[in-house]
């Protein structure tokens, strides 16, 4: 029961530096800052899901969030200015009310959400609880997860595999190869 | 003496390192969290680090963006090879499933097949998301000179 209590507070924690980070990164115009804290914000969020024991999604956030996408974002940053414009002094009560109303609505449905970890849940009791008993005999790999991707659900990792390989090509196109700056000369003509 | 000395011996110390765990994410994703999505990104940061630090030349010389380019289609290919692969080799009788890992070996008892499988689509997955990866870094960074000192 302690420990359970225990990891509430670490999640309250995690949660409170994420809503201050989130404020920083609204609140600040120097863009290097501002990309070190979305940095930052995936790095608390990887511990928060640590917390809540989703680990390969938390190796993902903290590989693709607080790393390759940080060093992405740099080099954008490179290409433009280091600072972001002011933004307009008005307040915008428009803005405002959609959140708010949004922000209720969330709260709103709090009660009627399964409590975390609820073995009779919709998420779990299912499909979830089939995978679990059928991984031991089906593939007999300890990670559930690894199972699912790589073997259940192959033909899916397949499509994102491909998925990401269409992306490189997107970029590929569009912004050159790379490959020298002779190319990049040509293209500022 | 060339500039930021410690930053360069240290990044040299820990480029090896972020390789090897990268690997160990890998191979050890069947039994711990990780696979080939979270090991292609970790080995690809590894590059995109010695980029950082040594310039886009000396990686560009390291890791070519020709083996980018052909790595990122080779492991959709590597994946689509182990599924025409479980076709061809399913027996007689049986029905003919893409990807049905049980296929690539005889032991169904232990479904070894399921860990070769596993095993060579992570493959797959690693080096089509550690070129993609460097290609979008490449495609960036290569349109901008190195970082100069006073931005460091």
């Amino acid at each position: 029961m302690n420990h359970a209590d225990l990891t509430q507070y670490l999640d309250y924690l995690l949660i409170a530096m994420l809503l201050a980070v989130g404020f920083a990164i609204v609140r600040l115009r120097n863009l290097f800052a501002v990309v070190m804290l979305t940095g930052v914000y995936s790095l608390l969020c990887a511990a928060w899901f640590v917390s809540l024991d989703a680990v390969d999604v938390a190796f993902t956030e903290a590989a693709v969030g607080a790393g390759i996408s940080t060093v992405l974002m740099l080099g954008a940053m490179l290409l433009t200015a280091r600072e972001s414009e002011p933004a307009g002094a008005g307040r915008h009560w428009a803005a405002f009310a959609v959140v708010a109303a949004a922000g209720a609505a969330l709260f709103f449905a709090i009660p009627d959400m399964p409590v975390y970890g609820d073995a009779e849940s919709p998420a779990n009791a299912y499909l979830g609880r089939d995978f679990m008993e059928r991984t031991p005999q089906d593939i007999q790999i300890p990670n559930v997860v690894t199972a699912v991707l790589a073997s259940y659900r192959g033909y899916d990792t397949f499509g994102e595999t491909v998925v990401v390989f269409t992306a490189a090509l997107g970029v590929m196109l569009l912004l050159g190869f790379g490959s020298g700056a002779r190319r990049k000369d040509e293209e500022e003509d | 003496m060339s500039p930021h000395l410690i930053l360069r011996v240290i990044s040299k110390l820990l480029i090896p390192l972020i390789v090897v765990f990268g690997l160990y994410v890998q191979f050890h994703g069947d039994f711990g969290p990780g696979g080939g999505f979270q090991a292609g990104v970790i080995i690809a940061v590894a590059v995109i680090l010695y980029a950082l630090i040594f310039g886009m030349d000396e990686a560009r010389r390291a890791v070519p963006p020709t083996v980018v380019r052909y790595g990122a289609a080779a492991g959709v290919l590597i994946y689509a090879g182990v599924g025409i692969a479980t076709l061809l080799m399913n027996g007689a009788g049986e029905p003919l499933n893409f990807l049905d890992y049980d296929a690539l070996h005889p032991d169904q008892g232990h479904h070894t097949g399921q860990h070769y499988g596993i095993l060579l689509v992570e493959l797959g997955v690693l080096t089509t998301v550690s070129s993609v990866m460097l290609a979008i870094f490449y495609a960036f960074a290569g349109r901008v000179p190195d970082i100069p000192d006073e931005e460091w």
